[in-house]
């Protein structure tokens, strides 16, 4: 009854623009067992499974079933072989009931009556993985947990043998997880295989059987769970020369430029998105807040650049209190802010190069009088930034969306860091830029460090972190896990405080600070 | 009276005749995702191609297929251009509906005045034609009312009852998730923007050889846009369209009947479109995903993008 005994995925390699996303991977996966693909965002987990579903196409490898190569092409063939994915966005038709999205999914939908006749055996199979959902509701009506469900059971329904889950409780409540795995035991005993993709290493230990740790592409380490626990994992993962640092000159401490105390901020669904962070930030020195997307990252940085108020707590810049002051004030402060989502956030897309590169410095004496902009000297000004910064364009007077990522994000940081900021605050800036972009970028990070101003940087990346940083505070759930030097020991368990297993006592100067 | 009420009927039906037609011809092509405005245009071409071809051949049951031909034919440009090249839909249906207008004077030109020899006569229903009252009303009336009603009832139950239907309306509420499970989405847009456009042209070829059996310029009269009023008004839904389509022609024919009375046909001719706009109001204040309104209405899908 199941079709796949064993699953095999050999040397797979696959590259995006010259950059790796998969190099030499081999897993294996057999029927009921369990695999977890661990690793942090960007190490190529989503994309080895989008091969296996057929989404994309190997550079080079093979993938086999029960010993015998197949290729797949689409995910209609792979739907065929008896695989199942279930994608960490679902793929459901929120205005429709739960009865109709299944019908579109399942393969042997009759022509009439689609909902009257698979009502039937929706019924019979969901019973047998106890499954309770009102096939009538709207998709919408449903909680995450319960559309997670619908996937599966349009999964299931298809034969699949072999689940692919990516991600799968990082839109659960715990009960909802709880049940999540009660599913997936239960499938396991049916024959049935998983894999699961998740960054979290307790759900890893609890769920899987085997574990594969990939890294920037690599796999970097295997291990049956039982012979191993969450630090060696959490070691592989982020991997084990993370002290190492780069060839960074070490900067004396300058004087203080930011404090934050105790500041609360909600979110975007009304909950509480950061909660009682304090730190400080002086000159010459960039701080690095490290995290899995999501925990509070973005409140935290709309929140001192002044696009979100913040709902107690106080942040001064030398000395002065800015706490919900406006954007442009606090810019005039000497914040700038290089935003996460360069397109949505950091650029008027369908605007001119020379307007992109005066966004919120439309109102400096030296560009504009009364309510007249002065376009000769923008358009030097552009024209120098562009010379800097090595932005690869034909023309400025080109509508910016047509530039690639990294020469956008190349504008952005010269733009903001034309006034000499006192502080920058950089969101994810070296997000999906390739090697010679972010290296780049990197670098001036590093020289406007060097040059006086302070930086904090939130990134995901925590090569990154460990590259430019000298402190780095980890946010997990909204509050600071710790703040450590990145040449502290203790920085090797940066992995369990990013799963928020573990807390460390940050250092007396912070420790003293809320005092 | 009597009298009076049988024809005030009997007109009503044949008013909204070309307005059900129109109408269950932009709902299936909106449930797919596609916004047309060219409905006004594809009616004239219609009208235009049924009448000079039933001119020129002295049959009218063949005017009805060209009337068809010429719908999917213009209507193939929107279709193109909305879901290969993906573009603006709303330019592209206005476009679609000046270009239509244009071409459908050039064409009926030298038709203008010369009535039709033989045009599509009404059929009586036997036995249900005889019934008092409405036997004359509902039974006894052009083949265009009895094909409206049928087609409108048929893409109800395929719209709701198939799978095809399913994947239809999938398409129009989330092309992305609709591909992702192995539907051709761009297949189906494109099918219902032709079928749409066919059902159009029926609509036209209704007005020129059987309603009236003349070709004028702008015979359409804003029917077009009625029927996308109507498409609102409808909830996106041909079974409700039947009845709505009937209140609209109901009102047309009111804008005659009421005039001698002092009340102004202007003031009548509006109605049909400050219904939909109360319509549209309720639907701003109720939660839209309760009505029917296709989530991705005129929205531009690429493929693999994310």
């Amino acid at each position: 009854m199941i079709k796949i005994q064993r699953l095999e995925m050999k040397d797979i390699c696959k590259s995006f623009q010259g950059i790796h996303a998969n190099k030499d991977i081999n897993v294996e996966v057999n029927s009921g067992e369990i695999l977890g693909l661990l690793g942090e965002n960007g190490a190529g987990k989503t994309t080895l499974m989008n091969i296996l579903y057929g989404i994309y196409q190997p550079d080079s490898g093979s993938i086999l079933i029960n010993g015998k190569p197949v290729r797949i092409a689409n995910p209609l063939e792979s739907i065929n072989l008896g695989i199942g994915m279930v994608h960490q966005h679902f793929m459901l038709i929120q205005n429709h009931s739960v009865i109709e999205n299944i019908a579109l999914g399942y393969k042997d939908t009759p022509f009439l009556f689609p909902r009257k006749i698979l009502r039937q055996k929706i019924k019979s199979f969901s019973s047998q993985f106890d499954f309770q959902i009102d096939l009538d509701q709207k998709v919408w009506q449903l909680s995450a947990g319960e559309q997670q469900r619908v996937e599966i059971i349009k999964t299931l329904l298809n034969g699949a043998d072999l689940l692919i889950l990516d991600e799968p409780t990082s839109v659960l409540t715990a009960r909802e997880i709880k049940e999540l795995i009660d599913i997936l035991r239960r499938m396991k005993a049916d024959g049935h295989s998983v894999i699961f993709i998740s960054h979290k290493l307790n759900e890893i230990m609890e769920i899987c059987d085997h574990v594969t740790v990939l890294r920037k592409g690599r796999i970097v380490g295997g291990a049956q769970t039982k012979d191993t626990d969450k630090l060696g994992l959490a070691r592989m993962m982020v991997g084990k020369d993370v002290a190492l640092t780069m060839d960074r000159e070490k900067l004396p401490k300058g004087d203080r430029v930011l404090s934050v105390r105790n500041i609360h901020v909600t979110g975007d669904k009304g909950v509480a998105a950061v909660k009682n962070v304090s730190f400080e930030l002086y000159k010459n020195e960039i701080f690095g807040v490290a995290g899995v997307a999501g925990n509070g990252q973005r409140e935290l940085a709309e929140a001192i650049t002044g696009i979100r108020p913040i709902d107690s707590g106080k942040v001064r810049i030398n000395g002065r209190d800015i706490t919900n002051l406006s954007p442009r004030q606090i810019y005039d402060y000497g914040i700038s802010h290089v935003p996460e989502e360069r397109i949505r956030f950091g650029i008027a897309p369908g605007l001119f190069l020379y307007d992109n590169a005066i966004l919120k410095q439309h109102h400096l004496k030296k560009f504009s009088k009364w309510y007249f902009l002065n376009y000769e000297r923008i358009k030097l000004h552009t024209k120098s930034i562009i010379t800097e910064f090595r932005v690869a364009t034909h023309a400025i007077n080109n509508q910016i969306r047509n530039l690639s990522g990294g020469n956008i994000q190349k504008l952005i940081l010269g733009r903001e860091i034309s006034e000499q900021p006192q502080l920058l605050v950089a969101s994810h800036p070296t997000y999906g830029l390739d090697v010679g972009a972010t290296r780049f970028l990197r670098r001036h990070l590093l020289e406007l460090c060097r040059q006086g101003s302070a930086v904090l940087l939130f990134s995901e990346d925590l090569d990154e972190i460990f590259e430019l940083c000298d402190r780095v505070a980890v946010i997990f759930a909204g509050e600071f896990m710790g703040i450590l030097d990145t040449d502290d020991e203790r920085i090797n368990d940066i992995g369990m405080m990013m799963a928020g297993s573990k807390r460390m006592n940050s250092d007396p100067v912070e420790a003293g600070l809320t005092t | 009276m009597e009298e009076i009420i049988i024809s005030t009927i009997q007109r009503t039906m044949v008013a909204g005749t070309p307005l059900l037609l129109a109408t269950t011809g932009e709902i299936i092509c909106e449930r797919a995702g596609i916004l047309n405005l060219g409905v006004e245009g594809v009616m004239a071409i219609g009208a235009v191609t049924a009448f000079i071809v039933t001119m020129t051949t002295g049959q009218p049951w063949l005017g009805v297929p060209a009337a068809m031909a010429a719908g999917f034919a213009v209507s193939l440009i929107h279709a193109v251009a909305s879901v290969t090249l993906q573009a603006n839909q709303v330019v592209s249906g206005l476009a679609l509906t000046m270009l239509g207008l244009g071409l459908s004077g050039m064409m009926g030109k030298p038709y203008v005045g010369r009535p039709l020899a033989v045009k599509m006569d009404d059929v009586a229903i036997p036995f249900l034609s005889d019934l008092p009252w409405i036997g004359k009303a509902l039974f006894h009336q052009s083949p265009f009312l009895y094909l409206a009603i049928v087609l409108a009832l048929t893409a109800w139950f395929f719209l709701e009852r198939t799978r095809m239907g399913i994947q239809i309306r999938s398409t129009g509420e989330n092309p992305k998730a609709t591909e992702n499970q192995g539907v051709n989405v761009a297949l189906i847009r494109y099918a219902c923007v032709l079928v749409g456009g066919i059902f159009s042209a029926l609509a036209g070829a209704h007005l020129s050889i059987s309603y009236s059996s003349s070709w004028v310029e702008g015979m359409t009269a804003g029917r077009g846009w009625i029927a996308i009023a109507l498409t609102i008004f409808a909830l996106w839904n041909p079974a409700r369209a039947i009845f709505a389509s009937f209140i609209f022609g109901g009102i047309f024919v009111l804008q005659y009947l009421l005039q001698p009375l002092g009340i102004s046909p202007n003031f009548l001719a509006m109605l049909p479109y400050l219904s939909t706009l109360i319509i549209l109001l309720a639907i701003s204040f109720k939660d839209p995903r309760r009505l029917n309104a296709p989530a991705r209405l005129g929205a531009v899908y690429k493929r693999g993008e994310r």
